[in-house]
């Protein structure tokens, strides 16, 4: 079993900001991902970017990912990359269990950071398991990454920034976007998003839901239906939509079944998306010399996702020894980018869940 | 309502433009950014300082009428698509809106232009398509509309499911 | 139903690798997963449920769910949404814990 010194798993942008804050501090970086291209959820961003300049706000996804992934080229004899491999277990004394094409070994490591990111959550519903139904993330990889149109015909379920987002990246790609559906009664996403759909002409429906998927061998129509204040369908307020694609984009849940098997405190926080880890203010886990970050300590944004893993990266380097210049002016700074990002309305659900969490942020 | 539809009404996009029409004489952008979201690229890609979003990022951009040029550049660079430039020329009206479809309309081609909700409102002439590596990929269609739908008018028709 | 325009991006779309599908010749393009390729070319139905016989495509497309799973070669249970496309393959809709469907 080789020994390394600080693995990172996930190469999202938080695992690629704190590879950037371990390696400017001196110390050695393995970058596991399952992915062949670096870059998380960036790799099929094709919009561009909310935030400020720190966060390289009015770039797109994939131009951002482009800058985070040049950030690490000075410092290439000190990193190790270990792409299209899988983390399939982790043990208390920081044994990394991996799997790269079939080949099974393990790494020791000093320190980890947990950088995994979240799963896309499903819905159900009559039928839901039917070709043509799939998560807004498969729709994106379909799209973005290779080139194929999911369908021609789409319904969107989930008025969230992503299915907002996607909604457009489907309209660029040539694909009609029949109707966006939301069980809530207000768009939960960014109304800018919303209207840049709108104007194009997607019907965006509040209080409605998918009742049922129709067809053999794939989605042929779609019903959907009202639903009244407690989200139970309306009967009588049914309707048949001709859909050869239904996108569900109901949500994110953080990907923390690796740091359970590690024995790290998780807890169940709604606003949080689901279980996360308990960390403390230096993004440290339970387990000392593991830290998390990214949307894998609760749903957030890429622009936060950077600035976490900035400070986690920071923290780690540290607590390996390793001096990092202006430590604390850096800490501060990052500090303050956070507190500005999550301050706004649209925050308001993640400030709730990192009080229950106690976290200082 | 906008909340549910994502379509602002006219009431809330007046307020946008400034009180006094003749001010429009002279391009100038309009900024549709009716929530507060952590976001302020319109005002650090503005060169003549026009936009204020400030320290915290997550307030309303406001703008200076007197300051701005209506040069554009903070419309190619809103992530929102929330930014046009708007000019009043005699009984024409010319918007300088952002495009991110292909394949762009052709200079001189005539398109259906739509309002926040999508539906066709007027016919438009397209008097410029400004591409730059600036831009990122966001085209800058400057289109030539009759006067009376200078508040209407937001953008270009795109073909359904080409 | 491949993109062959697209505003930001730019794909490769020349149909050159060859494999089989339940016998049938398709073509795919360089860089495609097997699940990729299948879709361009309108195939969405991947596999059969174990239990109820339910028609399957892929859902996740990162390699999480195994809604896409084949026979490849010969080889049951293949992640087809992140596996490579090579030339020459022969896939098969799968059926259950991995019989070859027949049409
Ligand atoms: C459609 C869409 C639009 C978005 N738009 C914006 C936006 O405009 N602005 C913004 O700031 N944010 C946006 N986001 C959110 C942003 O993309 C995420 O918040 C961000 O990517 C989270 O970063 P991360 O590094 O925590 O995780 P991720 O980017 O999800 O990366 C996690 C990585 O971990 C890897 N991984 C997970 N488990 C394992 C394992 N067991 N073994 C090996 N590797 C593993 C994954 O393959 C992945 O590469 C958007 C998201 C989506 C889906
Ligand atoms: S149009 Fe030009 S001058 Fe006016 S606000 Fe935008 S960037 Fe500034
Ligand atoms: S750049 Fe656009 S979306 Fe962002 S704050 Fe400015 S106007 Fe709003
Ligand atoms: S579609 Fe989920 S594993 Fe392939």
């Amino acid at each position: 079993m080789k020994n390394k010194e600080a693995v990172i798993i996930g190469a999202g942008p938080a695992g690629l900001k704190a590879a950037k804050q371990l390696l400017e501090a001196g110390a050695h970086v393995t970058i596991i991902d399952r992915n062949k291209k670096l870059g998380g959820q960036l790799v099929k961003q094709t919009h561009k970017f909310f935030g400020s300049e720190k966060q390289y706000a009015s770039f797109r996804g994939i131009d951002i990912l482009e800058i985070l992934v040049q950030g690490l080229k000075p410092f290439e004899d000190r990193l190790e990359i270990l792409n299209e491999t899988s983390v399939v277990g982790l043990y208390k004394d920081k044994v990394v269990a991996c799997v790269k094409h079939d080949n099974f070994f393990k790494i020791k490591a000093k320190s980890i950071i947990m950088a995994t990111g979240a799963s896309e959550k499903h819905l159900p519903f009559e039928n839901n398991d039917l070709p043509g139904i799939y998560a807004a993330g498969a729709v994106q990889t379909l799209m973005n990454e290779y080139g194929v149109k999911p369908g021609d015909k789409v319904l969107m379920v989930g008025s969230g920034n992503i299915g907002l987002i996607v909604s457009y990246q489907l309209l660029q790609a040539g694909v009609d976007v029949v109707a966006l559906v939301e069980a809530a009664p207000q768009i939960s996403g960014y109304l800018v998003h919303a209207s840049k759909i709108k104007r194009l002409g997607v019907d965006i429906l509040m209080q409605t839901s998918i009742k049922r998927a129709i067809g053999k061998d794939q989605v042929e129509q779609v019903e959907i239906w009202e639903l009244d204040e407690v989200w139970q369908g309306i009967p009588g307020t049914e309707r048949v939509l001709g859909v050869d694609t239904v996108c569900i984009s109901v949500g994110l849940a953080p990907l923390t079944e690796l740091l359970m098997q590690i024995g790290a405190d998780v807890e169940y926080i709604r606003e949080l998306g689901g279980n996360v880890p308990r960390i403390d203010f230096r993004y440290e886990t339970s387990i000392k010399g593991v830290y998390a970050c990214g949307d894998v300590v609760g749903i957030e944004e890429a622009s936060s996702a950077m600035v976490e893993g900035a400070m986690a990266g920071i923290h780690a380097a540290h607590d390996l020894g390793y001096t990092v210049e202006d430590e604390s002016r850096k800490l501060k700074v990052l500090q303050e980018e956070l507190k500005f990002l999550r301050s706004g309305p649209h925050a308001a659900k993640v400030r709730a869940g990192y009080t229950k969490l106690e976290v200082k942020t | 309502m906008i909340e549910k539809d994502g379509v602002a009404p006219l009431e809330m996009v007046m307020k946008e433009f400034p009180d006094d029409k003749e001010v429009l004489i002279n391009p100038k952008a309009i900024i549709e950014c009716y929530k507060e979201i952590p976001c302020n690229p319109c005002e650090t890609s503005c060169p003549f300082d026009a936009i204020h979003v400030g320290e915290d990022i997550n307030a309303r951009p406001k703008i200076d009428f007197d300051k701005c040029t209506g040069c554009g550049i903070c419309v190619y660079n809103c992530p929102g698509l929330a930014i046009s430039v708007r000019q009043l020329q005699g009984d024409k009206a010319i918007l300088k809106i952002p495009y991110e479809f292909v394949p762009r309309p052709e200079k001189g081609s005539l398109v259906n232009v739509v309002n926040r909700n999508g539906d066709v409102i007027t016919e438009g002439s397209v008097k410029r398509v400004q591409e730059g590596k600036n831009q990122k990929q966001t085209c800058l269609l400057h289109v030539e509309i009759h006067r009376d739908f200078i508040y209407d008018a937001i953008t270009i028709e795109v073909p359904r499911g080409s | 139903m491949r993109i062959k325009n697209h505003p930001i991006l730019s794909f490769d779309t020349e149909e050159t690798i060859e494999f089989s599908y339940n016998g049938k010749k398709l073509r795919g393009v360089e860089g495609d997963t097997i699940a990729s390729a299948l879709h361009a070319s309108g195939i969405k139905k991947l596999s059969e449920s174990i239990h109820l016989k339910r028609p399957r495509g892929f859902y996740c497309a990162i390699g999480n769910c195994a809604s896409c799973n084949m026979v490849v070669d010969g080889v049951p249970n293949v992640r087809t949404c992140i596996t490579p496309l090579k030339p020459g393959m022969v896939v098969n809709n799968q059926v259950g814990k991995g019989k070859v469907y027949e049409e």
